[in-house]
């Protein structure tokens, strides 16, 4: 298989003056060319900090500590800022949860795009003019020629989230980050987007990291899964292998409090307590405190346990043993 | 039969900017030269009736904008409806005494959906909830911790915890705080506005418990204002979908979800993410909710709708029963 991009025992930390926050710890994962992998997690998995280290965007205090992320037999981590600026919105492009982190306020929408283009891009700014329309018209803005001149307040949520798309896919991107990008959309405006999406990494071969704490959304969307808990993937496998049969009980919960998962009016299936912080986390596994499974061998690191060929957790009590 | 806990009647909600001296005189200018002013009033909420039986769980269902917060605000009684009556046991609460208003007002409260900015930063959690029963007279002398206490506990919070401030706190915590503060001063109708969408997936679970529990413990009345159809699916006995400031269908749940009537309804079904769905192309009804400013003639929802017919852009269809419980508000019923 062809990675697109490889990320090898990849460690983020973040040195604060209340100790040094593990946001990323020992992460590991490919995606090949045109598939699209779902990172699960909720707040504080680390899930969005994977994304920003891999394009290049985590500040001070954090900091890449270890690890390489690869791409065409480059480690990213390794390029100095000029390079990576040079990949950055080319070949590797993010698109936020809020498009006004991509949009700027007082620019116009052309002028940020030809900007876009004329930075990787040697055309006339004509050329990168009619570019920009073309790229809007795809995104389904409607008259694409007019609203080329609108301010982003202009827009409503869901077309500035579409310009921002628009401008992340302007170089055709190997890879492109997504993170949350429909979490603030209506469900209408967000079954669009990912209409839109699915229709570009196909056509284009993108590989696609789609970040999310929504199952439901990469449940149809996502070839494989990986769920982070605590700056770790803890199960990373196939989608309908890791959503039917879950084997690590984080993975389980998550599932089964989704209320479609339950009896109409009964008690949801819950996960005790919450997330544990960063800066306390317990030895071992970090899920423990919350797991119904747990013994005295959890307080040892949890392996890599093979499920199946492409299905594997990180758990010392597995859910279940499931013959391929 | 007993009336109904809340009843409304052709309750409108319409927001305009207030004209200063100078905005009248240039308006009134314009008229007075043959032109016609803009118009700039938003009706929030247009014409709705709505009946929740005592015991009830009611889904509110609709995209942004769609006036559902306005609706919900109207019902708690912190916003008075432009046209309409809101009736609290049968009684229009405009009619009623200030002292029975008051009473009334405190039966039906409201939680929000951020549990950031609901809760006043500079108060610590004992004030935050037991402050509205304090004043109202509702603990009995020397009894405040014992009271307080005992909310918190119910609430699923420590009552170590009360000396507390709101940022000491995670979100679902908060919103613990808020249906503490809520529950405080004894309602039997709870206003939930989006009260676990800022909640990740498991704490999201926790609060739905919570409800649910609450609800068999105190004989809780609901709306329950959202726009994931999984929870409102979840909990709801009956589900209300509105379009642009209008209800567009009413049934119980199991009805909406099995043999929905409304095409907006119908397409907002088809576009729900499900657990269930594996790899699969995403299709949209295309366009965007128009501007309630400037909202369609006729149905709301015909230039999205793929079945709409002339008749459609002209005629507003009223909300009719199509069968038992189940009413719907297109002109293809006919």
């Amino acid at each position: 298989m062809n990675a697109t991009i490889e990320v090898r025992n990849l460690r983020t930390h973040f040195f604060t003056r209340a100790g040094v926050l593990k946001a990323v710890d020992d992460v590991s994962f490919s995606v090949a060319r045109g598939q699209v992998l779902g990172l699960v997690g909720e707040s504080g998995s680390g899930k969005s900090v994977t994304g920003f280290s891999i394009i290049g965007l985590v500040d001070p205090p954090g900091r890449v500590v270890g690890g390489s992320i690869l791409y065409q037999g480059r480690d990213l981590a390794k390029l100095s800022e000029r390079e990576m600026r040079s990949l950055r919105g080319d070949r590797i492009a993010m698109i936020f949860q809020d498009p006004m982190m991509t949009l700027n306020p007082v620019l116009r929408v052309d002028t940020q795009m030809i900007e876009a283009i004329q930075a990787h891009a040697k055309v006339s700014r004509a050329e990168a003019r009619t570019r920009s329309r073309d790229a809007l018209g795809m995104v389904g803005i409607p008259s694409p020629e007019e609203r080329l001149e609108s301010y982003p307040h202009q827009f409503s949520g869901g077309m500035r989230q579409r310009v921002a798309i628009a401008i992340a896919l302007l170089h055709n991107p190997d890879l492109l980050i997504a993170d949350e990008p429909t979490t603030a959309l209506d469900v209408t405006i967000q079954a669009q987007i990912l209409a839109e999406v699915q229709k570009l990494a196909a056509d284009y071969g993108t590989a696609l990291i789609w970040i999310t704490h929504d199952l439901s959304v990469i449940a149809g969307l996502a070839d494989r899964i990986a769920v982070m808990y605590a700056g770790r993937i803890v199960e990373f496998g196939e989608a309908a292998s890791v959503l039917d049969s879950p084997v690590h009980p984080y993975t389980n919960g998550l599932i089964g409090s989704v209320p479609s998962r339950n009896k109409r009016g009964e008690r949801l299936r819950q996960i005790p307590g919450m997330t544990p912080s960063l800066l306390t986390l317990p030895p071992g596994c970090a899920f423990r405190t919350r797991c119904a499974r747990a013994d005295a061998t959890c307080e040892q690191e949890p392996p890599e346990g093979t499920v199946s060929p492409d299905h594997v957790a990180r758990c010392f009590h597995p859910m279940i043993a499931v013959p391929a | 039969m007993t009336a109904p806990i809340i009843e409304l009647r052709g309750v409108s909600k319409r927001f305009g900017p207030a004209y200063d001296a100078a905005a009248r005189i240039t308006r009134g200018l314009t008229r007075r030269f043959g032109g016609a002013p803009k118009n700039e009033t938003v009706r929030a909420v247009d014409t709705v009736d709505l009946t929740v039986a005592r015991g009830e769980v009611v889904g509110l269902v609709g995209e942004s904008g769609c006036g559902k917060s306005t609706l919900g605000r109207m019902v708690a009684g912190i916003m008075p409806p432009s046209d309409g009556q809101v009736l609290f046991e049968g009684r229009d609460i405009a009619t009623l005494s200030a002292h029975e208003a008051k009473t009334a007002k405190l039966k039906v409260q409201m939680i929000f959906q951020d549990p950031y900015a609901s809760l006043n930063p500079r108060l610590r959690v004992a004030e935050i909830v037991g402050e509205a029963p304090r004043i109202h007279g509702m603990i009995p002398h020397g009894e405040f911790d014992t009271y307080l206490d005992a909310q918190l506990r119910r609430a699923g919070l420590d009552p170590a915890y009360k000396r507390r401030y709101p940022h000491q706190f995670s979100g679902g915590q908060r919103q613990r705080i808020g249906i503490a503060r809520a529950l405080a001063v004894q309602p039997e109708f709870l206003v939930c506005d989006e009260a676990v969408a800022a909640l990740d997936v498991s704490i999201q679970a926790q609060i739905l418990n919570l409800f649910m529990d609450l609800r068999r413990e105190l004989d809780l009345t609901y709306l329950f204002i959202s726009h994931d159809l999984g929870v409102v699916e979840h909990l709801s006995d009956r589900v209300l979908i509105m379009y642009l400031g209008r209800i567009v269908e009413s049934a119980p749940t199991e009805a909406v979800f099995t043999h929905a009537n409304h095409p907006y309804t119908r397409a907002l079904l088809s576009e729900v993410p499900r657990i269930e769905a594996r790899k699969r192309r995403f299709t949209a009804i295309t366009g965007e909710i128009p501007s309630p400013l400037n909202p369609p003639t006729g149905c709301h929802f015909h230039p999205r709708c793929p079945f709409a017919m002339a008749r459609c852009s002209v005629e507003s269809p009223a909300l009719r029963e199509i069968a038992a419980g189940h009413r719907s508000a297109c002109h293809l019923n006919d």
